[in-house]
């Protein structure tokens, strides 16, 4: 620890955590170097990919962007928090379903936008999940499959209840 | 084939095998491993297009003892990249020949640190006279290159173009040109790297082809072959991005780990990836065509030029199959394709997806809409009449063998996009409305795997063995990015021995465990590699038959009981197979004349676009895609392929421009280098025709490059029949549109149909 680290105190999926960082260290490389959550992967740097996306307080951000300071207090989820006892989440069954993830690198941003959309909006339609989702960029699967598995995660009406469970928590 | 009508599990969309874990968010890409002891690699690089270096100084306020400096004189071996060619240096000695090539490496137990003494570094440099355009290096009057800028050079030759021209009805002549393009793999460039004395180098990365990073390692490094390991971690993306560059990175971080004794890892940013790493060369297509009175092709005359950048990486074959792609998927009696590759003082251009192809079909297809145009055609009608059909020969003079459907593919292309019907509708609509829409074709084939004797040189070897905990385990170098490897592979040696899908494992891709299949590039790994897997796996069925006691007809737990009595008698449980050329395959390389690829798959694409003539954007609104590629062994990933192929061809037409300043990229971030997002991309509907391939795996032809060679040149010609203009050269940015469509005055109403 460093004279310029500080205490940051927050709920990471559901556990209370807390690290000794520099204040402005990126909360993409809090979960990573700090807390082994490598899930979340850094694309671009600049907020532009959007594969570094977490929920912050039920609200969808690119934690590349996001001073660790900032989430100081906060509950912050991730895709390691989407599977619950090792049963996958329905938008995780219904991406590996329908062909969402290919090769994998915007998955877990893609699938934290796509929760945080049914979250506010349980039964998108095409223009909204596309909406949804354009933060998020995917080099693989020219988005079709990603849409429907949404579509199909929508469909699963279980998605909605996992789904709002820890968006609320707020 | 009969395996058409049992099979279980080829042709079923089973579940991507390392799904989940991807899913799960615990697939471990390289920069979510660390080592003890790990310390973090940078780069430092040339700010100038091409100069001889006359120092380089570090600033007094960093105390440089704490780093790992390495220069050129620290390379062990050769200081240059194996490849084709063995020009491009691992780290710049005493000369730079692009912007943003490596002269030095640091490394530093902190990554923040490291970068900043990037910073830190000063080279100066007495510059010498750059080149920067394809016209330039052609000129040869600064030469930067060899004796003459020329990387390589195609003549191909069938028939007597020059006994044409002067009866010919019609003459068309037209010039195309494209623009380089950036994969934009999501993951980044990188790797780690180990040393020591007893090991020699192990490399975990990022890439598609270990042995291309092996091979390289062994003469920088000066090694001997199990001195050298090399391991592909889970990779993000890779589109032809990762089959050169990582052997340089691999180097540079294995340099590192030697003289600091430390684990090394480099992970580049997205800038340094975007600034340093390799795009798709950009092209100069010129078409001379002549027709008789009737449409029909009598002469084909084709000059292509590619700028290659400072060094010949992949240039020579990209141009090779840029060659042998130039005349599209007609019938000509002669045929002339002069064909070069230009030395320019740019970062190197390479492979990504299509390979030179894209490039050329863009060149063809749009140039047959312009030839329709000109002799009062309808497009669609002069493809028809000289598309190639079964026992037609191409431009090599190869005799079209298995059966060419491409009057179905187009039949279904046109119907399911009511192409008419809409064309008609736009031509009654669009004189009343700022939104002009058009339908533009493409029609076009991709030869699978390596071109001419490129199979045969490779000689790929791949097999399967049976693991102690009795799982079958396929063992190739082949990698997974995304396309489907994995999944594709065990497919096949489930069903050719009757396995669950669960019982297959896919072996690491670590040189120190798996043969050498072959670098996994040119839409080979299905149809190849796939063939290969079926054989080892048929031929260890046989093997347990005769010598272990597995009868003719067997159960699973029969199998796996023979393979137990196999390892009790053997010590293991393994079968390889070499490749086999298809029979009646011939190649001259020197004439560039016979069976220029094993198959091919081919392809109608419909684009359905709008202009608006107020903001001038292009939008695709609707995309079709009919395609033959084989067998189709898993129907959501080869979907996912096509649809994926066709986002980036929709990039590449409308989106992505590479802007070179100085023969820097100025537009080295995501901010504005523009890819297709979620908002962008149309409804793709996709359809196959399946024709089984019988030297493909369980029937599969190449599937993975196909698509991004269509949309492009489908796209122009809907922008051609909604506004009445014909672009040639891509990208077609909104300021391109808006200055040809002002210089046009009034938009001209589409043809009548």
């Amino acid at each position: 620890m460093s004279t310029l680290d500080t205490t940051i105190s927050f709920i990471v999926n559901g556990e209370s955590r807390t690290v000794q960082v520099p204040p402005m260290k990126r909360l993409l490389d809090v979960l990573r170097e700090d807390l082994g959550l490598t899930g979340t992967k850094e694309g671009c740097g600049e907020g532009e990919c959007g594969s570094c996306s977490v929920r912050l307080n039920g609200e969808l951000v690119n934690s590349c962007l996001v001073p660790v300071l900032q989430a100081d207090g906060s509950t912050v989820e991730t895709v390691e928090g989407l599977a619950r006892n090792g049963v996958l989440h329905p938008l995780q069954q219904a991406f590996l379903q329908c062909g969402g993830a290919q090769c994998g690198i915007c998955t877990p941003g893609m699938l934290m936008a796509a929760t945080h959309l049914l979250s506010h909006n349980p039964h998108p339609n095409m223009a909204e999940i596309r909406e949804g989702l354009a933060g998020n960029l995917c080099r693989c699967t020219g988005f079709i499959r990603i849409f429907e598995s949404v579509v199909a995660a929508a469909a699963n009406q279980t998605v909605n209840k996992v789904a709002s469970g820890p968006a609320h928590a707020r | 084939m009969s395996a058409h009508a049992t099979s279980r599990i080829v042709g079923t969309p089973v579940p991507r095998k390392e799904g989940a874990d991807k899913l799960l968010g615990i697939a471990r890409y390289v920069d979510d491993i660390e080592r003890e002891g790990m310390w973090h690699g940078a780069t430092v690089r040339s700010t100038v297009p091409r100069a001889l270096i006359r120092s380089i100084g570090f600033d007094q306020e960093i105390d440089w003892s704490e780093f790992t400096v390495v220069r050129a004189a620290d390379i062990p071996g050769e200081n240059n990249i194996q490849l084709i060619n063995a020009d491009q240096p691992c780290l710049a000695d005493g000369q730079v020949n692009h912007c943003d090539e490596a002269i030095l490496l640091l490394a530093h137990p902190d990554k923040h640190r490291v970068r900043q003494a990037v910073n830190a570094v000063r080279i100066e440099y007495d510059p010498l006279p750059p080149v920067f355009t394809i016209e330039e290096s052609e000129k040869q009057q600064t030469v930067v290159w060899g004796a003459d800028n020329l990387l390589k050079s195609f003549l191909l030759e069938k028939g007597d173009v020059d006994s044409v021209w002067a009866s010919a009805a019609h003459i068309i002549e037209g010039e195309y040109r494209t623009g380089a393009q950036e994969h934009l793999y999501i993951e980044n460039n990188g790797v780690i790297a180990e040393y020591s004395k007893e090991s020699g180098v192990t490399v975990w990365g990022s890439l598609q082809c270990p042995f291309y990073v092996h091979r390289s390692l062994l003469a920088v490094f000066n090694l001997p072959p199990d001195k050298v390991r090399v391991i592909q971690t889970e990779t993000g993306g890779a589109f032809g991005g990762k089959e050169d560059y990582p052997s340089t990175l691999a180097s540079h971080a294995a340099l590192l780990a030697m003289k600091s004794g430390h684990p090394v890892k480099m992970i580049y940013d997205r800038i340094e990836d975007l600034a340093a790493t390799t795009k798709r060369h950009p092209s100069r297509a010129r078409h001379r065509t002549a027709l008789d009175g009737n449409g029909k092709l009598l002469a084909m005359d084709i000059d292509i030029a590619t700028d290659g950048g400072a060094y010949s990486t992949l240039s020579p074959t990209v141009l090779s199959r840029a060659t042998l792609h130039s005349p599209g998927p007609y019938v000509c009696p002669n045929v002339r394709v002069r064909s070069r590759s230009w030395a320019t003082t740019t970062v190197p251009y390479g492979a990504f997806r299509g390979f030179g192809a894209p490039q050329t079909i863009f060149a063809i297809e749009r140039h047959m809409d312009e030839i329709a145009a000109a002799i009062g055609i309808d497009p669609v009608e002069l493809r028809r009449r000289n598309f190639l059909h079964d026992g037609d020969t191409t431009a090599t003079e190869q005799v079209m063998r298995e059966p060419v459907i491409l009057d179905k593919l187009l039949d279904r292309a046109l119907a399911q996009s009511d192409y008419y019907g809409r064309r008609s509708r736009f031509a009654r609509e669009n004189p009343l409305s700022p939104i002009k829409r058009g339908m533009g074709i493409a029609a076009f084939y991709h030869g699978s795997g390596f071109t001419g004797s490129g199979e045969r040189y490779l000689n790929s070897l791949a097999g399967v063995d049976v693991t102690p905990d009795g799982k079958l385990r396929v063992l190739v170098a082949s990698t997974e990015f995304g396309q489907g490897t994995n999944t594709v592979l065990t497919q096949i040696a489930a069903e050719a021995i009757g396995l669950h899908y669960d019982d297959v494992i896919i072996a690491p891709a670590d040189t120190a465990i798996v043969p050498n299949s072959g670098p996994t590039v040119a839409s080979r790994t299905a149809m190849v590699v796939g063939k290969l897997i079926e054989r080892a796996s048929l031929q260890l069925v046989a093997m347990l038959q005769q010598h272990a006691g597995l009868p003719v007809q067997y159960s699973r737990s029969d199998f796996f009981e023979a393979c137990e009595r196999c390892r009790a008698a053997n010590g293991e449980v393994v079968s390889r197979c070499r490749y086999e050329a298809p029979p009646g395959i011939y190649w001259d390389d020197q004439k560039y004349r016979g069976e220029a690829y094993p198959a091919y798959a081919w392809s109608v694409h419909v684009a359905q676009v709008a202009v608006d003539v107020v903001t001038y954007s292009a939008e695709v609104e609707e995309f079709w895609a009919v395609q033959e590629v084989g067998r189709v062994i898993n129907p959501v990933l080869a979907g996912g392929q096509i649809e994926g192929g066709i986002a980036q061809g929709i990039g590449y037409a409308l989106y992505e421009k590479v802007i070179l300043q100085d023969g820097h990229m100025a537009n080295n971030q995501m901010t504005n280098y523009i890819m297709p997002t979620a908002e962008d991309v149309p409804p793709i509907h996709v359809h196959f025709e399946e024709i089984p391939f019988q030297h493909g795996g369980y029937g599969a032809k190449g599937v993975g490059e196909l698509p991004h060679d269509g949309p492009a040149p489908a796209i122009l010609n809907a922008i051609k029949d909604a506004t009445g203009v014909g672009f040639n050269s891509i990208p077609l940015l909104p300021e391109d549109l808006h200055r040809a469509l002002c210089a046009h005055e009034t938009v001209e109403e589409p043809a009548a149909v």
